[in-house]
């Protein structure tokens, strides 16, 4: 019996997104096929990672992932250089975490200054991230997209709660904007549908299906991610060929075992490595899944990434 | 290839008895073409018949064990590319490679460490399942004596002799006799002769090749000789490679049902880089690796991968969950808040990770409810006023907290008065209905 290789061809195709200007520009998404599947179609663009980067000192990271920051992260601007120039980032994803109203609840003036000092020290395309309070993020990420016009950003995150004004002062300042939903292949079908309902173009959308860490339900995001791109693949769902991102920064370095000292849980091994490993894993998975932009914040889990995309290209 | 309903339809009696359960053959037939019925079940059916229609109703992968006793690694029996199709059902194997070139001590240190690698994650006990022992000296009686060293340093680990050398392979299978090892490998040069030391030791076969095309025809070649338990190497050693090969091959099992290549997968992914090794080893967990051979096993490297491998191969259809107890966050004192939630286990990782996101330490009692979310649990009945009293008074938290106070969650509010009823001298306290709001929740209580 001859083997022959089963290719499929699909009918449907994931939207080329890109993002900043002039020389930085960068695209990710674009291919006809499930993720690194290049022996059967087109991949003209790989995944793109951006380094996570907040508006405020970092003390809610624990030390493993402070650390390497340690002499940047007490000034967004110099963080954002540090990203740049130091580490070669492609892209650089700033969290107005100080907006939230139970942390330092920073006003959108202050998110609106910060952002104009981070845009003006680099030239990496920008992706603006709220606090993740819906209420206070439509204030905030309204003032962030005026503050970037013209640089042609990610904004986000909108959600059921909040897409009309983010979606609205994202489409009037030409950004792309990221759609959050909660792990659910119909709730994030039905945002895309809503936030293209008011006039935004499908193609400038990123579904973002909600990220979960190892271990911690990222079975959930893997297989929402699966679905939703043989959606766009296999039924040519217009709707759900936006493509989609990993938020897996933030996921990852809140759980015990990127924090347990390896004197509590010695069966665990060295606590950095495997924080490391524990955000590189994630983000592995997410890529195999069919993620095309990652949010990630250890230099060394963004380098394995790197490397590990150089070896599926 | 799998047979249509109408090609077995053609090979059954067609006498419409009935004594299979069903009214006609061609119906019986339809049902064996989805698999949802066994040729067993007619009594009629001629042994040719039998022959191939057994054939082409096995499992698309077929299921190998290697390894005997507790540690026997289970391979194979996947039907489905994608886990929310079906459940992936015999979870990846992880190796570690122990090359005949190290010393005595050194060999008999890794075994030490494969011994030691189990751990328990939610209830699962996991650990590296198997050693792959190189031959990298290329001399045979160095490999039997490192066969030695790790049969008796690491007994009943089931093991993967790597040469490509019959009479060496022959010796060191020896030292695992009645233990099933996997032989790898055999390729186009030695095929004849490493087919007959995995007969005559009753051993598993790894088939090497450069490519899938060369694959399938060793693999019919030594089918043909009498060996049917085989693992697959398809050469691929880049990431790329392995997803390719990877994904054809379960391709070919699983939507052609095409036999040659119907085998458990091993994929070789050492790498210098550990943490490059992993990432290239999660890729083999998520597509379709039966067997993962790595370099080193640390133990941080470790826990990632057992975690992921216990991720992927969850059952989508079943909730996964939780074990019920009061679990401590942080460490909670008398006075800490005490919450409670359902055993879903995406409820407790989002509850849990938010009240450890407030810094405050607490105590979270997780309720049986049989893997359902909390509004869920509460339609069914199962997260119900009486239920949430008997399981707090019987897991005795009481006797551990200062105030009694239950923080329930905010989408059960309605419970509040009834639990009180139900429970003599707490104090119900409404929360949150989204986890999102505990870190305020608590903040507000502090102030």
């Amino acid at each position: 019996m001859a083997f022959t290789p089963t290719k499929e061809t699909y009918s449907g195709k994931v939207y080329p997104v890109s993002i900043g200007t002039g020389e930085s520009e960068v695209t990710f998404g674009g291919e006809n096929v499930l993720p690194f599947h290049s022996f059967e179609g087109e991949t003209p663009n790989g995944p793109l990672i951006a380094y996570e980067i907040q508006d405020v000192p970092p003390s809610d990271w624990p030390e493993n992932v402070r650390k390497p920051y340690e002499a940047v992260s007490d000034d967004p601007v110099k963080w954002a250089k540090h990203c740049q120039e130091g580490l070669k980032a492609k892209a650089i994803a700033l969290r107005l975490t100080g907006t939230h109203p139970d942390r330092e609840n920073r006003s959108p003036e202050d998110a609106t200054k910060t952002i104009q000092d981070v845009l003006a020290a680099i030239s990496v395309p920008l992706i603006i991230l709220g606090s993740n309070h819906a209420e206070k993020d439509s204030a905030v990420l309204v003032a962030a997209s005026e503050a970037a016009k013209g640089k042609n950003c990610i904004i986000g995150k909108a959600q059921e709660a909040n897409y009309k004004t983010i979606a609205a002062a994202a489409m009037a300042n030409n950004h792309k904007l990221i759609a959050m939903s909660e792990l659910d292949i119909n709730l994030s079908k039905q945002l895309n549908i809503l936030i293209t309902q008011m006039g935004f173009e499908k193609e400038r959308v990123i579904t973002d299906p909600m990220c979960s860490a190892l271990g911690y339900g990222l079975e959930y995001t893997y297989s929402v991610m699966e679905r939703i791109r043989l959606a766009a693949l296999t039924q040519n769902d217009a709707i759900m060929q936006p493509p989609m991102m990993g938020d897996v920064g933030m996921y990852v370095w809140k759980i015990k075992e990127t924090q347990a000292s390896e004197t509590d849980m010695p069966e665990w091994g060295a606590a950095e490595e495997r924080g490391i490993a524990w955000e590189a894993v994630t983000a592995a998975s997410l890529l195999a899944a069919g993620a095309e932009l990652l949010i990630m914040r250890h230099p060394k889990a963004v380098e394995a990434v790197g490397n590990f995309l150089e070896e599926l290209a | 290839m799998a047979l249509s309903g109408v090609e077995i339809f053609k090979l059954l009696p067609k006498t419409n008895c009935k004594k299979c359960g069903f009214p006609t053959c061609l119906a019986f037939a339809m049902k064996l073409a989805q698999r949802q019925a066994s040729l067993d079940a007619c009594p009629d059916v001629s042994e040719e018949a039998k022959k191939v229609l057994g054939e082409a109703s096995a499992p698309p992968v077929r299921p190998i064990t290697f390894g005997t006793g507790d540690k026997a690694v289970k391979m194979g029996e996947e039907t489905v590319l994608f886990r929310h199709d079906k459940k992936f059902v015999n979870p990846c194997a992880f190796a570690v490679e122990i090359q005949d070139t190290l010393s005595e001590a050194d060999i008999a240190g890794i075994a030490e460490q494969v011994v030691n690698s189990e751990i328990d994650r939610v209830g699962q006990k996991l650990r590296v399942d198997a050693i792959a022992l190189t031959n990298v000296s290329g001399d045979a009686g160095k490999l039997e004596a490192a066969a030695k060293t790790v049969a008796a340093k690491a007994p009943g680990v089931p093991v993967i002799i790597c040469t490509e050398n019959d009479q060496a392979a022959d010796a060191a299978v020896k030292v695992f006799a009645g233990q099933k090892p996997v032989i790898f490998g055999a390729n186009a040069s030695n095929v004849e002769a490493m087919a007959n030391v995995a007969k005559a030791n009753k051993a598993v076969l790894g088939i090497s090749a450069n490519g899938l095309e060369e694959l399938s025809a060793l693999t019919e070649k030594v089918k043909s000789l009498g060996v049917e338990d085989m693992v697959l190497d398809s050469g691929a050693r880049k990431a790329k490679d392995i997803l390719e090969h990877n994904t054809l091959i379960r391709r070919a099992a699983v939507k052609k049902n095409f036999k040659p290549l119907g085998y458990p997968i091993i994929n070789f992914v050492q790498r210098e880089d550990a943490l490059l090794e992993t990432l290239v080893a999660s890729l083999g967990v998520a597509k379709y690796g039966s067997i993962v051979v790595m370099k080193n096993i640390e133990k941080w490297k470790n826990v990632a991968l057992f975690t992921l491998r216990q991720n992927i191969y969850t059952d989508p259809q079943v909730p996964m969950q939780v074990e019920q107890k009061v679990y401590n966050i942080g460490e909670p004192k008398a006075e800490s808040p005490l919450f409670i939630t359902t055993n879903f286990s995406l409820t407790y990782f989002i509850v849990s990770g938010e009240i450890e996101n407030s810094k405050v330490a607490s105590r979270l009692a997780v309720m049986d409810c049989e893997g359902l979310s909390v509004l869920t649990a509460w339609a069914a009945g199962k997260f119900t006023a009486s239920k949430i009293a008997q399981f707090i008074t019987e897991s005795g938290v009481d006797k551990e907290i200062a105030g009694k106070e239950l923080i329930i969650p905010g989408y059960v509010a309605i419970l509040s008065g009834s639990i009180e009823d139900k429970l003599p001298g707490w104090k119900i306290t409404v929360g949150p209905r989204e986890a999102n709001a505990i870190p305020a929740f608590l903040k507000g209580r502090a102030a």
